[in-house]
């Protein structure tokens, strides 16, 4: 069948039956787990007395609530330990492989299934955790679901799905220099609003989406979600074959081969219909930074904060809240602004490439001494390649120092807590209220803006120091 | 196992005219230690509702006095943000049966469809009609009425249709739960890894 997309035909193979009227019975072919929003999940299966159907196709990492020093030694935190715990004898008793703290498969979820090749093209994957879109970069439908659909996929592998809408947006263009993947992905997002593809699955495509890498089309697809989109994909091709061959989990040898026809047949046919098409000019993006309580609250970095009546009237009422919890002046400019905290990590921007681009930067310079830098990567092998590469001891001798992997001052649920009423530039990709901890302020950006400040101790545009 | 039962729920509704009301307001992740589901609703809105001190914060609606009710009416987006079902949990433990928008993010409505927390999606106008109208009289009766997808206003209206699946629609009336569903599918689910996996 022609004129179909890659959403459709990934969709179309993995229906098991469509329900009269109702969602579509969706099979599950990868499904990710971590301590936070499963342990209710096992719970309610062992009070219906069912088991888990497809224990091979679960993998559990702990990400969400650890520590990130001293990863070596008990989790002092009495309530995390008690969830890390109960995490270990969940998969133990159902025979799902876990990767807890300390093996060399460890960190955050949605970095370790790409970099162990768990992650490939045309697969249904999901995890309790928004961010399960990062794994759409490889051409795959992958979503975020709720602890009762956790409960659903262990139960019978499968899931009860409403089919969304089809929207793709193109990128087309040259990025300019200084200028990375989170700034296309928060420029869209300050675009359309968080609002702005709720209901739809985003396929991304475009010339300047072809040019990246693997890892910087994980930061747009793992963002999709911040614009409420239930998850966003990029078409494979070679970037994506290169990436994976070899890989751990990857297939080898005749499989691959295999796999690899059937990659090549995934991409959306070229009359194929969108329910909603948007086109962006990749040379109109700037360094991006937020500046309010949610990532459509963005702008370029040479931009300023909107006036209250550039803002929509229904919408005022929220802006100004926003604007008292960051202590914002609207009409304000962005650079210049006092930075107290650096956040480099989180699913978004905790990959090797990130840690370059932030060393890459500060080689040659110190540290600003007013701002405190969290520099943690997203996984085990993160940690090791960056100690292999050098990037470690460049940091070293600018002044940073890396941590041990997880989630951290993303969801502040470990003690890495941004402290009341301080600004973060932050890689991570929420700057919700109290997202970093109860009254931090936080803005969004790149490695590179990260960089910048971590270096000046003020909001910088990088472009000035590169 | 079955969810609460919905059919039709008349209540008075607490207002909070916020736009994009995200899953981290709603329970912030330093209360998610917990491994089982209940007990959620003691800090629901935790940061808008207390201060540091754990001291009430009077200027927040579920501390007002004028306010009370099962039925909970936000601004637009709401849910947005972490797909964490604690959300869900948390305003079902609260004591609120249905919630009110003129948008929610997908995550958040299948979270609470799958506990028996109905979400009501009506449009901006209609929205703003509640809101005047319970901050003028917090009195205000709301009457949700699944089987007929209608909302009103007590007495005389205005009133408002909001679409739901059907499906989920017979599952919340009837109280079945998609799990017993699926299980129910298994020999299907066998059948079909046996006919495309392979
Ligand atoms: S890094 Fe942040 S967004 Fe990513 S999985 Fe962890 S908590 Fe979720």
């Amino acid at each position: 069948m022609s004129k179909q997309t890659i959403f459709d035909k990934i969709w179309a193979r993995h229906v098991v039956h469509d329900v009269p009227e109702g969602p579509s019975v969706l099979y599950i072919d990868r499904h990710f787990i971590h301590e936070v929003t499963s342990p209710q999940a096992f719970g309610g299966l062992k009070k219906r007395g069912a088991f888990v159907f497809r224990p091979e196709k679960t993998i559990a990492t702990a990400d969400h609530n650890v520590p990130t020093v001293d990863q070596h030694l008990t989790i002092q935190e009495e309530l995390s330990r008690v969830q890390v715990e109960k995490l270990k004898q969940n998969c133990h008793e159902n025979n799902i492989t876990l990767y807890g703290l300390n093996h060399p498969f460890n960190g955050i979820v949605h970095v370790i299934g790409p970099e162990l090749g768990i992650t490939q093209p045309g697969m249904t994957i999901v995890c309790g955790d928004s961010h399960t879109s990062t794994h759409g970069a490889f051409g795959s439908i992958a979503f975020g679901i709720g602890t009762s659909e956790v409960e659903m996929v262990l139960s019978s592998q499968c899931l009860m799905q409403t089919k969304p809408k089809r929207m793709r947006i193109n990128i087309d263009g040259r990025l300019g220099k200084g200028v990375l993947s989170k700034d296309i992905i928060l420029y869209i997002i300050s675009k359309i609003s968080t609002g702005g593809a709720t209901g739809y699955f985003v396929e991304y495509a475009g010339s300047a989406i072809r040019n990246l890498s693997m890892e910087a089309r994980m930061t747009i697809c793992n963002m999709s979600i911040e614009m409420g989109a239930r998850g966003g994909l990029i078409a494979p091709d070679d970037v994506t074959f290169d990436y994976m061959r070899g890989r751990e989990f990857s297939p080898r040898d005749d499989q691959w081969e295999r796999m690899l026809e059937y990659w090549k047949t995934l991409p959306s046919d070229p009359d194929a219909e969108f329910d909603k098409e948007l086109f962006f000019k990749a040379e109109e993006i700037e360094p991006m930074i937020t500046y309010g309580t949610n990532p459509g609250m963005g702008t370029g970095i040479t931009g300023r904060i909107p006036l209250i009546e550039e803002v929509d009237p229904s919408s005022r009422a929220s802006y100004k809240k926003s604007m008292d919890y960051m202590d914002f002046s609207p009409g304000d400019p962005l650079t210049g602004k006092k930075v107290d905290y650096v956040f480099v990590g989180s699913c978004t921007n905790g990959r090797i490439e990130d840690l370059r681009d932030f060393a890459d930067f500060v080689k040659g310079r110190k540290k600003s001494a007013d701002v405190e830098v969290w520099i943690v990567p997203g996984s085990r092998q993160v940690e090791k390649q960056a100690d292999e590469e050098g990037i470690k001891q460049v940091l070293e001798d600018a002044g940073f120092e890396i941590r041990q992997p997880g989630c951290s001052a993303c969801l502040a649920m470990n003690e890495d807590k941004i402290p009341e009423g301080k600004y973060a530039v932050s890689t991570s990709n929420r700057n919700f209220e109290g997202r970093q901890g109860p009254g931090a302020r936080t803005m969004l950006a790149s490695p590179l803006t990260a960089a910048a400040a971590a270096i000046t101790g003020k909001v910088t545009d990088p472009r000035t120091l590169l | 196992m079955p969810i609460e039962k919905f059919s039709t729920l008349v209540s008075k509704c607490v207002p909070l005219p916020i736009e994009n009301v995200d899953t981290d307001q709603i329970i912030p992740a330093r209360f998610l230690k917990a491994t089982t589901r209940e007990g959620f609703g003691a800090n629901l809105f935790r940061d808008w509702r207390y201060d540091k001190t754990g001291k009430p914060k009077e200027d927040f609606v579920l501390n007002s006095k004028r306010y009370s009710g099962h039925i909970l009416v936000a601004g637009k987006n709401f849910g947005s943000g972490s797909s964490r079902e604690h959300a869900a949990w948390a305003i079902k433990d609260y004591g609120f049966k249905v919630v009110v928008s003129s948008f929610f993010a997908d995550i958040f409505k299948n979270n609470a469809l799958n506990n028996g927390l109905l979400t009501v999606q009506v449009s901006d106008l209609f929205l703003e009609k509640m809101f005047v109208r319970t901050e003028s009289d917090p009195s205000t009766e709301v009457k949700v009425d699944l089987e007929n997808q209608k909302i009103s206003l007590l007495p005389g209206g205005p009133e408002d249709i909001f679409e739901i699946s059907q499906y989920k629609k017979k599952c919340l009336i009837n109280g079945y739960d998609d799990i017993d569903y699926l299980l129910s599918l298994k020999n299907k689910i066998i059948e079909w890894e046996k006919n495309t996996l392979s």
